[in-house]
């Protein structure tokens, strides 16, 4: 096998996480009481022995940065290799910032040709599954292919959400369509590329050159070397789990399945284990009169309360009397005493007072964005602070950093929201 | 102020067997993930102290394994950082240290070289959180020769286990009695010593040659008339896991208190450790938890009241643990019931055994079947 360089798309916004990516990127959400989703694939990867990974950042890389530091928690901390955060720079253009996922590959051909990257791994930044690389790599190689994608079959009514994939009997890509309205097959491209490095770098210099090409590559590289017979790429079938927790209820969703008593997506597993950059807490204190069930309580958690099919994050304090269900609470969230949160996820930081009720009454269409936020889901974006006696209906948005003075009510209606008054 | 850090560590403790058959009792395992010395080590890395000397001796394994390079503590140090310092054949001599000054004499090196000033000496098996610099300040302000950390001992302490100490108006030390039967006083040495890097090697080589090994013992003690010995108060919470089964219990019971847990995990900076990375625990839909304190990667599938679970920990459907202690990787099997136990790592409780200490402690070792 030759040297294999893997490149993680991370400069993503997540548009559709709303205020849970107004200040860092997708790739560095938090999920699963203590992880971020870049975890999961610098994880991925040197579970499969692969070290030496870029990381191509661009919108709010600074959390991201501090989490991935020099790779240590991934033993990425490396004197051959490693892991590299490659941030968009002025280049011979006033500014170079990334135009899509192919252009900020190539961007970075230089980061490439220093590893004498043989075969590239193209992966994303924010997707939540556990993938022996080395399977695909495998498969690439018995190919011969140029390039290989790896796909999973997807229900037919989600299909238009993906790119989708359209082989012949031996594997071999005859036609890629980017969301296509009336998909012609289920199998789903899952962004996750292996290519020879020559061939890449002829594909990407010529998309470079391409004054109609997006720079993306589901969009515009792969249907392109499909179209012109480029080259010969493969579609590697993963029947794992694989999740791209990109809408707030998908992310919902996922992070309350890993409470199941036999989740499909395994934390567990001894022999493919995620690392993180931990914090370091001392282990969860469940108090006497508390009651916990159905969740996962991160360390330096202390629950006083009750907790119901929730994930509770690192840090997070909740008090006397007050009832968390259906939720994700992130790190060093505070919660008073009697109060009720439902149905809801609460970012980093945020302080919930006393006698609060969130997540409840009917339902209402989201007045600020109803095609995120949806799903009868309430979200509190980061170090925001909700006073004592707030009630607050169904899909409902707290900005992030709010302050009790931006709370004109004491009670929101569904589909109602409060943002900062402050402007950052 | 540069400040070396000396950590004792050596001890073999019959009194925590059979926690210490494998380890030393610096390397036992408290409070869910945590180890004796991880206390020690972390209040001299948050007082600033960036060089560090573990002296060790008897069963290292655990210990080395636990300290590695010093990166949790961030003493993986291009200069300074952590320095394990183990007895060793020597061209001249094949000697075990035989005591708290002799394994320092025996280690000369560490303290005639690197800029330091000052040493404080700890001990591996205390567990107390303290910022040092204002010791530090003390002794410079009494212009002291040595400086003891010293604690007034409330009743739930057996005095006559600890070295008492009677003070003059101003604060110097002018009498200890290790271990007295009849305590004259409640004041208690905690085995921390804060003196000058110079004197400290004087010190060991008008004693060590002749044949005195202990710190206290024989340097301390006989010099209080010479040396200006001074005390200095430390008011929080502070226990020796080394001094007996019970005792260790009764530590990590207290964790279980919310007083304790803020001073020991929240003041004075965090308690660093070895980390693993393991998922959240998890409590399944059958679980019950009360008053107990559960780590990372451990499945709480069963009721567990007053307890402290530690990582990888599985409590099976219908398995009732109470008032114990269980370590890493033990599985408490279904229907299984542990009361007043102390599980060590890697056990299996079998179904639907029923194990109550009743008054007594059981504690079952390593890898044991029960």
């Amino acid at each position: 096998m030759g040297n294999v360089v893997a490149m993680i798309l991370a400069g993503g916004q997540g548009a559709r996480l709303g205020v849970l990516t107004e200040r860092i990127a997708k790739p560095a959400v938090p999920f699963g009481g203590k992880y971020r989703l870049i975890d999961f694939t610098l994880s991925n990867c040197v579970n499969s022995g692969i070290y030496r990974v870029g990381v191509l950042t661009q919108y709010r890389p600074h959390v991201l940065a501090k989490h991935i530091g020099i790779g240590r928690p991934w033993d990425l901390d490396r004197k051959d290799g490693g892991v590299e955060i490659l941030p968009p720079y002025v280049g011979r253009n006033e500014s170079d910032w990334y135009k899509g996922t192919a252009n900020a590959v190539y961007q970075n051909l230089e980061f490439l040709e220093e590893n004498d990257a043989e075969l590239v791994l193209v992966l994303s930044g924010d997707h939540v599954y556990a993938m022996n690389y080395n399977d695909l790599i495998d498969y690439h190689l018995l190919k011969g292919a140029d390039g290989t994608i790896a796909c999973m079959e997807v229900p037919l009514e989600e299909a238009s959400r993906f790119g989708i994939i359209i082989t012949d009997v031996e594997g071999r890509i005859v036609d890629f369509e980017e969301k296509p309205l009336r998909p012609r097959s289920n199998l789903a491209s899952l962004g996750i590329y292996v290519f020879n490095y020559e061939f890449l770098k002829k594909v990407l210099i010529e998309a470079e050159n391409d004054p109609n090409s997006s720079h993306d590559f589901g969009k515009d590289v792969i249907p392109k070397i499909l179209k012109e017979n480029k080259g010969s790429l493969y579609a590697y079938r993963f029947d794992g789990y694989w999740r791209d927790v990109g809408t707030l209820r998908s992310y919902w969703e996922a992070n309350l399945e890993l409470v199941l008593p036999v989740p499909s997506f395994n934390l567990y597993d001894p022999n493919w284990r995620f690392f993180t950059h931990s914090e370091e807490m001392p282990p969860a204190y469940v108090a006497p009169e508390a009651k916990t069930s159905i969740s996962l309580v991160s360390e330096g958690a202390e629950v006083y309360g009750e907790v119901f099919n929730s994930v509770i994050f690192q840090g997070v304090r909740i008090g006397r009397g007050t009832v968390v269900k259906n939720s994700v609470i992130m790190t060093r969230t505070e919660i008073g005493e009697n109060s009720h949160l439902e149905n809801v996820i609460v970012a980093e930081n945020v302080k919930i007072g006393n006698n609060v009720r969130m997540g409840v009454g009917e339902d209402a269409e989201n007045r600020l964005d109803p095609k995120i936020y949806t799903g009868l889901l309430t979200v509190v974006g980061m170090n925001s602070t909700i006073p004592d006696d707030v009630i607050i209906g169904k899909n409902c948005v707290i900005g992030v950093g709010v302050k009790p003075k931006d709370f004109k009510t004491k009670k929101l209606e569904s589909g109602d929201y409060v943002l900062s008054g402050e402007e950052w | 102020m540069r400040v070396l850090g000396l950590i004792l560590a050596g001890g073999k403790s019959d009194r925590l067997w059979p926690l210490t058959k494998v380890r030393a009792s610096a390397a036992v395992p408290v409070f869910g993930k945590y180890r004796a010395i991880d206390f020690t080590l972390s209040n001299m890395v948050n007082s600033g102290i960036r060089k560090v000397g573990i002296l060790t001796q008897y069963n290292p394994r655990s210990l080395m394994d636990h300290l590695g390079a010093g990166k949790e503590w961030d003493l993986d140090r291009k200069s300074g950082g952590l320095f394990i310092l183990q007895p060793y054949v020597g061209p001249n001599r094949e000697v075990w240290y035989r005591g708290t000054a002799d394994a320092i004499f025996q280690n000369m090196t560490i303290l005639r070289r690197g800029e330091e000033d000052h040493v404080l000496i700890g001990s591996g098996d205390h567990i107390y959180k303290m910022i040092y610099r204002d010791m530090f300040n003390y002794h410079l302000r009494k212009r002291a020769d040595i400086t003891l950390l010293v604690k007034e001992l409330d009743e739930t302490y057996n005095l006559s286990e600890y070295g008492i100490v009677q003070l003059d108006r101003d604060m110097r030390v002018v009498e200890i009695e290790e271990k007295p039967i009849r305590p004259k006083g409640n004041i208690a040495f905690l085995g921390v010593y804060f003196l000058n890097k110079e004197l400290l090697k004087e010190l060991l080589y008008a004693t060590a040659p002749q044949g005195r090994y202990d710190l206290l013992l024989d340097i301390v003690i006989p010099n209080l008339d010479r040396l200006k010995v001074y005390a200095y108060r430390f008011d929080g919470y502070w226990r020796n896991v080394k001094k007996g089964i019970r005792e260790y219990y009764r530590i990590n019971m207290d964790i279980l208190k919310k007083e304790v847990r803020d001073e020991l995990f929240y003041k004075n900076g965090k308690v660093y450790t070895k980390l693993k990375d393991l998922p959240p625990p998890k409590f399944t839909s059958t679980a019950v938890v009360e008053n107990s304190l559960i780590a990372d990667g451990s499945i709480i599938a069963g009721t567990v009241r007053s307890s402290v679970v530690f990582r990888n920990v599985r409590i099976k459907v219908g398995a009732i643990v109470e008032n114990s202690i269980i370590m890493e990787n033990t599985v408490v099997e279904e229907g299984a019931v542990l009361r007043n136990v102390i599980v060590d790592k890697n056990c299996i409780v079998r179904e639907g055994r029923v194990v109550e200490g009743n008054g007594e402690l059981p504690v079952f070792e390593k890898r044991a079947v029960l």
